[in-house]
């Protein structure tokens, strides 16, 4: 078995992106992107000029967040980003953003989780 | 302690994860720890529609906890430990 020298498994394995442009996905779906400035066991992490990235088709917009400490248990992922990558994707200003997805909801509206009723069933 | 000796065993080999919320990410496994957090490198996303944020990320670290599975070539694996040393 041959482990890369120094082995930094898991969490701790962050250390490699520090001071790097890092994107957290957070439990709840949310996408921050910012600067890591430190991490720990728990992956508890310490990002620096967060902004959340907000996606719909091909669009996103970002909302500055500022200096944030991310509690571990809440970290689905984080990746390193690199800038240099072509996404395809369009940043908008919040208010066209807004636009964009009242306009996208109204072409694709979400799927109802919900049983349908008797008589929705009936009609269908 | 199996689990974690296995995913070790692993390490160098590529690997798709597949999370709880459906994403399934392909990469070489960097490294693994005793919660089975994981580090990809060299990654690629297949739903890039569902999930245009990953386009830009080439390796991450994934929380042991919010993994559905992991499943890789078993065959290019056995292929590697058989005939990978001479």
């Amino acid at each position: 078995m041959d482990l890369p020298d120094p082995y930094l498994p898991g969490a701790i394995s962050l250390f490699e992106q520090l001071d790097k442009k890092l994107l957290v996905v957070l439990r709840d779906g949310r996408k921050l992107i910012g600067f890591l400035r430190s991490i720990d066991q728990f992956a508890n992490l310490i990002l620096e000029d967060v902004v959340e990235r907000t996606f719909v088709d091909k669009f996103f917009c970002e909302t500055s967040q500022g200096f944030m400490l991310i509690r571990g248990e809440n970290v689905e992922l984080a990746g390193e980003i690199d800038d240099n990558i072509p996404t395809n994707l369009t940043q908008v200003s919040p208010e066209e953003f807004r636009m964009i997805e009242d306009d996208f909801l109204a072409r694709n509206p979400p799927k109802s989780l919900k049983r349908p009723t008797a008589a929705e069933e009936h009609e269908a | 302690m199996l689990f974690f000796s296995f995913f070790k065993s692993l390490v160098g080999k590529d690997v798709v994860v597949e999370l709880k919320n459906d994403l399934s990410i392909c990469g070489t496994l960097h490294s693994v720890d005793q919660y089975l957090n994981m580090k990809l490198t060299d990654i690629t996303v297949s739903d890039t529609d569902r999930f245009p944020h990953m386009i830009s990320v080439k390796n991450c670290f994934i929380r042991g906890s919010v993994v559905r599975f992991v499943s890789f070539f078993e065959w290019l694996w056995v292929l590697l430990t058989k005939f990978g040393q001479g």
